[in-house]
């Protein structure tokens, strides 16, 4: 198992697993994320909110995701950094344009951009909702269901660069899941010539729908706030 | 055609190399790239200057020896084919070519543009064969292997270990040329009995012999002069991690 992980491969293996696992996430965070989209009183989005907060099986994939974003930063350093490593000399021209794709090549760097996103993001929302609190929370919540709906809509009404930010990381994501989706199957050796195109594909319809819908719904919240 | 080609003239493994500018003149548009040399090196050897050092053999596209970094890509401009089926043709009159080594770890500078690959010996070494009795030759059909099988396993054979994807790939991975040797064998009926050894000693050697960690960029597959498909290293994934699987 050791030597297993140790290997270049088993390395990879986990960049793949724990990646896919954040790749799934997404996909729970956007369905109720749109919520704040399907009804404007908020009511539905704080509910729905509110049971992902509460849930006991959530409670237990929380920390799980923590861990499977540390893995995958962890093992995206020690991979980039030895991959660097191994060609002391460099070219002096390389065209690289021909070859292989820019997301492809440049994973860390877009990594490193989402990190710095999520770091925004957390303490925008998970943050305050988590630990500090804040007034916007307690107002108008019913039950104990904390008021996520105001807080959200509230910092993408009064801060327009906000909105911007949100929209720049999405478009970071996106690129870094246009190689990641079908990049995670090859590595699990679940890819040949044929499934290869039909993963490419099923990874863009992926990206599109994650990333266009996480842009959305700021723009969404701060466009029909200028309209009403 | 008139050309300025900056070549990497480097001493020996340890000294630090740099490049040289020089001119030719009058080089047919006809004449392959190692062709080109030959009147470069001819130019030096009748000015007392020394020749370029430069890895050829059989300049018929098998032996996989030429190995040229050219303007920014392995084996030059032109797709599918290695340096020594490289005609002057792809390029302008007036160009300058630049030309460098390969470039990673893994295979140190031996002199100019020639390179030590024998670390890709040492990973065959490690698996890439088939253990058999000697004795009279075995009916050629004993063993019956699916077409398409057979098909799959030949592309792969094709690799001819020119270390065009090493070169190529911006992580220095051997994944492509070691993916073609574990797959030839492990289509094969005669691979499988040794297949998760096989899988998990060529992977050791490659890691121990300081390649890189491939990231699935597929810039290997490109400029591969034999068109070996990255499927071969979603099969190496897969051999390997079923290897690692088995007690
Ligand atoms: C929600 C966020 C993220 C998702 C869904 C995600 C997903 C993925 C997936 C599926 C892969 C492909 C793995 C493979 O080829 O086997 C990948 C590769 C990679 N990720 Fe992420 N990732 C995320 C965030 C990050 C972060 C924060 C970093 C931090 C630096 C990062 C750095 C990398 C790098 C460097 C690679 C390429 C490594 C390699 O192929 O060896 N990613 N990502
Ligand atoms: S896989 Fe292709 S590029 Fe790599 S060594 Fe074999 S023939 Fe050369
Ligand atoms: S010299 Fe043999 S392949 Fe080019």
């Amino acid at each position: 198992m050791a030597s297993f992980l140790n290997s270049s491969i088993g390395k990879k293996f986990l960049m793949s697993l724990s990646g896919l696992f954040l790749i799934t996430f997404l996909l729970v965070h956007l369905v109720v994320n749109s919520m704040i989209l399907f009804d404007p009183s908020g009511a539905l989005f704080n509910n729905v909110a509110h049971f992902m907060g509460t849930n006991p099986i959530i409670r237990v994939v929380e920390p799980v995701l923590a861990i499977g974003f540390i893995l995958h930063i962890l093992y995206a350093c020690i991979l980039t950094l030895k991959n660097q490593w191994v060609r002391p000399v460099g070219y002096d021209k390389q065209h690289s344009g021909n070859s292989s794709t820019w997301a492809s090549r440049n994973m860390f760097v877009l990594g490193a951009l989402i990190l710095i996103f999520l770091v925004i993001h957390i303490s925008n929302f998970f943050w305050k909702i988590k630990f500090t609190g804040s007034e916007l929370l307690d107002n108008g919540g019913v039950n104990g269901v904390e008021n996520v709906y105001l807080l959200v809509t509230t910092l993408f009404i009064n801060w327009w660069w906000i909105d911007i930010v949100y929209v720049i990381g999405t478009v970071v994501l996106g690129l870094h899941l246009t190689h990641a989706f079908w990049s995670a199957f090859q590595t699990l050796g679940l890819s040949d010539n044929r499934w290869r195109k039909r993963l490419v594909i099923a990874g863009w319809v992926y990206t599109i729908l994650v990333a266009g819908g996480f842009a959305l719904i700021p723009l969404w919240v701060k466009i029909s706030s200028m309209i009403n | 055609m008139d050309l300025t080609l900056k070549v990497w003239r480097q001493e020996n493994r340890k000294a630090k190399g740099r490049f040289e500018t020089y001119s030719l003149k009058n080089i047919s548009p006809d004449s392959s790239f190692l062709e080109m040399l030959d009147v470069l090196n001819e130019q030096l050897v009748n000015g007392n200057n020394e020749p370029v050092v430069f890895d050829h053999d059989c300049r018929e596209g098998i032996c996989g020896t030429c190995s040229l970094f050219i303007n920014g890509r392995a084996h030059g401009p032109d797709e599918d084919i290695t340096t020594c089926q490289l005609h002057m043709r792809k390029f302008k009159d007036g160009d300058t070519i630049v030309i460098e080594p390969w470039r990673a770890g893994g295979f140190p500078v031996i002199k100019d543009l020639m390179v030590d690959r024998s670390a890709f010996d040492q990973i065959l070494q490690a698996g890439g064969f088939i253990s058999v009795n000697t004795g009279s030759a075995r009916d050629g059909n004993n063993i019956l292997i699916p077409k398409h099988k057979a098909d799959e396993s030949m592309d792969a054979a094709a690799c001819i270990g020119c270390g065009a994807c090493v070169a190529t790939c911006k992580n220095s991975s051997a994944m492509l040329f070691l993916a073609s040797k574990v797959s030839h064998l492990a289509l094969l009926p005669q691979g499988r009995p040794e297949a998760v050894r096989r899988a998990k000693a060529m992977v050791a050697k490659m890691d121990e012999l300081g390649f890189g960690s491939c990231t699935n960029t597929g810039a290997c597959e490109v400029e591969c002069p034999k068109g070996i498909s990255v499927a071969h290293i979603a099969r190496l994934n897969r051999e390997f991690l079923i290897a690692n699987l088995k007690p």
